[in-house]
């Protein structure tokens, strides 16, 4: 097991895009467990992404299970090739990042979301997850695709009657 | 030696004022640091960080060009700068209503009594100039728990006024 050194912006890294994972053995775990360490390590991450380490490959760890408030979860995540297959409503949250020391934002996520991945024995699963999670799922996720929160922030200001009065279109 | 200097800008608003005031401050050497503009009633207003070499009265030989050409009053303060210590919100408040003199006191003074620390505020008049309404939107820190804000607001709540609470968690991912 071993921390390993978080990328940060602006190291170009973290625009590029990972490829899926081919194959679930052992070295893999033997990663996972180390990206997994690295998030403990971290400042109070919530999730963390492989790219964010300098692994280009399609892997995310989300644990929601020690928020401040409560909040429904599915206890810790481990998902390979994470895919997003239904989404539904919006929502505003402040996201920050440890790829982003230091400045936290507004964000516009989708509220809940089905979702499909590989777990570390290479067996598909298959989540319904909502709010928080959620969030920190497609937080993630965006790493995957060589994508920061900053890339989506909203105003700080002006977001008053917020949440829950989107919906998507059918 | 270089210093952090404060800088309030103030005038009638037109387009092109943080163009031309970051120019001259480029110009003269200067680096520029956290900001904030906003409009207020009509008037340009900023407060901006500013990194200079030179002493307060230097900075304000290199100001006063742009700043009387685009009609803003100008005042400088020399600061104790700290940057990349963000401090992050747990809270955020809500008010809005009828608009009467008192709301802010009457809400800020039982929040502050509960622990609160204002990080940012924005507060606005909208409406109609027959029914003004008032809307403020608090961020902050709750020194002594949420629980003592949320008590705290509901007495200080008054009639034809509504607030609500919300705890920010943030993601860090």
């Amino acid at each position: 097991m071993a921390v390993l050194e978080i990328l940060t912006y602006p190291d170009e890294q973290l625009k590029q895009e990972s490829a899926p994972v081919e194959q679930v053995d052992d070295a893999l775990r033997s990663f996972i467990a180390d990206l997994e360490e690295t998030m403990d390590t971290g400042p109070g991450g919530v999730g963390i992404a492989a790219p964010q380490v300098g692994c280009f490959q399609r892997i995310i760890i989300v644990d929601c299970s020690k928020t401040r408030k409560p909040v429904p979860n599915h206890g810790r995540l481990f998902l390979i090739n994470p895919e997003i297959s239904d989404w539904e409503g919006m929502a505003v949250g402040r996201e920050g990042c440890m790829s982003v020391p230091d400045y936290t934002g507004n964000v516009i996520r989708a509220e809940s979301l089905t979702l499909k991945a590989l777990d570390i024995d290479g067996k598909e699963q298959e989540f319904h997850c909502q709010g928080f999670e959620a969030r920190a799922i497609q937080h993630e996720m965006d790493h995957l695709d060589g994508m920061l929160f900053l890339e989506r922030l909203v105003s700080r200001r002006n977001d008053l009657f917020k949440r829950k009065v989107y919906q998507k279109k059918k | 030696m270089s210093h952090w200097y404060m800088l309030t800008l103030v005038g009638k608003d037109r387009p092109g004022i943080v163009a031309h005031v970051s120019a001259a401050l480029f110009d003269g050497g200067c680096n520029l640091g956290e900001a904030s503009m906003m409009r207020l009633g009509g008037n340009f207003t900023i407060m901006l960080m500013v990194q200079f070499d030179g002493s307060t009265r230097g900075l304000d030989n290199l100001l006063e060009p742009v700043a009387d050409s685009m009609g803003l009053h100008r005042h400088i303060d020399r600061i104790d700068a700290d940057l990349h210590h963000h401090q992050e919100p747990d809270v955020r408040i809500t008010v809005y209503g009828a608009d009467r003199a008192g709301i802010v006191s009457r809400i800020t003074g039982g929040l502050a009594e509960a622990g609160l620390h204002i990080l940012d505020m924005e507060t606005s008049v909208a409406g109609t100039e027959e029914k003004p309404i008032y809307i403020m939107q608090i961020e902050g820190h709750a020194t002594e728990g949420v629980e003592a804000l949320q008590s705290a607001l509901e007495i200080v709540v008054q009639d034809g006024v509504e607030a609500q609470l919300e705890t920010i968690e943030t993601l860090i991912g």
